[in-house]
């Protein structure tokens, strides 16, 4: 359960976090906004460690489904994500041409 | 001494430092496949972390879960390019079900005692993802035409709209004033999932850029909402930082459609101007074939090409390769110009040119491509409209008016690739169509660009 200290620790967390994102996030060129968005959703997908939680701790038998599909969900969004944003970044090269292997 | 709980503790904030090191890294092309594996690392090592738990008592349903969901996740990871914008609409809709899911999990295993402050977050974190859930579904139909693409618009639909986004976060408040109520809570699930129906149907697809953005960050805020529930520091540093990218996206796109931030916010985007298209009048075009094109431009020093949308509908961005081979080795500087919501998601058009092999550096954004116009012998048009309408720029009456737009029409000649005169989208007439510097290539992209092309080699073979 929260206490105080732990929710204000929490809101400190999501500041500092939000403010880096901001920082960090307006460096990305335009160029590669698509691959920005597949990345940031396979990263957002470590929501997996909750729902690994709630399926496994097998509570009720209601949470362990929820869990499970949510397991499903997010998985599936890690594994895809990352996949397709590698993919992407592969494709995008610069115009000096690397002498052919 | 270093418990298991510890070593938990310390993958996730190894984590924690590789997904902002991942997002850090994809700033350049360069480094960005280095942020790929930061992320990949610091995800495993989490997920390894998590497993190690204790209160976990059988591993057998989230074994098969992690391997149901890779199972799903690699073909989602192998869609075609041009299936970019609604493969990344359903990967919004599955992250919000997770989270919507573990959401009311938690909430039933927790009420009646929940504190009013983790009450008012978990109501937060699944009106938000159900929102997203069903709005992202409705996207993700729309982009791949399962779904009509056309907005779909009533009297009184933003009323409707805000009023049940009001009814759910009252229903939302009564629950934080006591969670026991239980029976209130599928009534707000549903509300949102119903809210997230309505607030997609009045879009159309060339607003889709600013909605999957703002589905981005919605999903994101939810993550991070999630993070305050569970109290996972982890979870609410990764929504924050999708959260903070989904919003930067929409801040963006809506800039550069010219809508006020408010407007996106409320998602009361997509109403059809149709008054302009009615005053058309019937006025003069010069058209030319492709042999007349190719002359223009292999006699061209500089050329710079403004693909849209309908460069990826015609799939002709390999044919836009050859093109751009066949002047290049003619001496020829071709350059692209890329407005920031052509296509159907933030970069669409990067893409899809990475796809096709022209390289990253010839590819300019809007603020870079502009000042060359002037400079410019050829614009070629391949499939964009709107962002290419100089009513933005000088005509107040135009719905689009004070968009920005990339100016194509100061370059010596605009040569447009369109398959009829019929407006495009938005159903704004387009004046660039009748100056006189314009030719109309008449046909569809990906033929037209492969009978220039032709041409051009053709040319070249006989000397």
């Amino acid at each position: 359960m929260h206490t105080q200290v732990d929710l204000i620790t929490s809101l400190y967390v999501f500041m500092l976090a939000a403010f880096i994102g901001f920082e960090v996030i307006r460096r990305v060129s335009p160029l590669l906004h698509t691959p920005l968005m597949s990345l940031t959703n396979a990263l957002d997908a470590i929501a997996v460690v909750g729902a690994i939680i709630i399926a496994g701790e097998r509570k009720t038998n209601m949470s362990t489904i929820l869990g499970t599909i949510a397991i499903v969900a997010a998985t599936s969004n890690i594994v895809g994500g990352f996949i397709i944003t590698d993919r992407m970044l592969k494709m995008f090269k610069p115009s000096t041409k690397a002498p052919k292997q | 001494m270093i418990t298991g709980q510890h070593l938990i503790e310390i993958t996730y904030l190894i984590a924690t430092a590789l997904f902002i090191l991942s997002l850090k890294w994809l700033s350049s092309p360069a480094t960005a496949r280095r942020g790929v594996w930061a992320g990949e690392i610091g995800m495993a090592l989490a997920i390894i972390g998590t497993l190690l738990y204790r209160g976990i008592v059988d591993y057998k349903w989230v074994g098969i879960a992690l391997v149901l969901g890779a199972i799903i996740g690699v073909p989602l990871g192998n869609v075609a390019m041009t299936a970019v914008p609604q493969r990344t609409a359903l990967s919004h809709a599955f992250g919000a079900l997770c989270v919507t899911l573990v959401g009311t999990a938690e909430f039933y295993l927790r009420t009646p005692d929940v504190p009013r402050f983790t009450m008012s977050v978990l109501s937060l974190e699944v009106i938000l993802g159900s929102l997203t859930f069903t709005g992202s579904l409705m996207a993700a139909g729309k982009l791949q035409e399962v779904l009509p693409q056309r907005p779909i618009t009533y009297k009184g639909q933003n009323i409707v709209n805000l009023g049940m986004l009001a009814v759910a976060i009252v229903i939302a408040v009564l629950l934080v004033l006591d969670p026991g109520r239980t029976v209130l809570y599928p009534v707000m699930i549903l509300i949102a999932l119903v809210f997230g129906v309505m607030l997609i149907i009045p879009i159309g697809g060339a607003d889709m850029p600013t909605v999957i953005s703002l589905l981005n960050s919605y999903a994101g805020l939810s993550a991070a909402a999630m993070g305050f529930v569970l109290d996972s520091k982890l979870l609410i540093v990764a929504g924050a930082l999708d959260g903070a990218s989904g919003f930067i996206l929409s801040v963006n796109m809506s800039k550069a459609m010219n809508r006020s931030f408010t407007n996106v916010l409320f998602g009361a985007f997509g109403q059809v101007q149709t008054s302009a298209a009615a005053a058309q009048e019937q006025r003069a075009v010069r058209s030319a074939t492709a042999e007349e094109a190719a002359a223009i431009l292999s006699a061209a020093n500089r050329v710079v090409v403004v693909p849209g949308y309908g460069m990826a509908v015609a799939q002709a961005q390999h044919r836009v390769r050859e093109l751009y081979d066949a002047l290049t080795k003619r001496g020829v500087d071709v350059k692209f110009g890329i407005h920031p919501v052509a296509g159907r998601m933030p970069g669409h058009m990067n893409v899809l040119l990475a796809e096709a092999d022209i390289p990253y550096d010839k590819l300019l954004d809007m603020d870079d491509a502009n000042p060359d116009f002037p400079q410019t012998d050829v614009a070629l048009i391949i499939g964009a409209n709107d962002v290419t309408n100089p009513a933005a720029r000088n005509d107040p009456s135009s719905p689009i008016y004070g968009m920005p737009i990339l100016d194509v029409d100061k370059a010596h000649t605009v040569m447009v690739i369109k398959r009829s005169m019929s407006p495009g989208f938005a159903g704004i007439d387009n004046p660039l169509y009748y100056l006189d510097n314009t030719l109309m290539l008449f046909g569809d992209a990906k033929a037209f660009v492969g009978g220039i092309v032709r041409e051009l080699s053709g040319a070249a073979a006989h000397g």
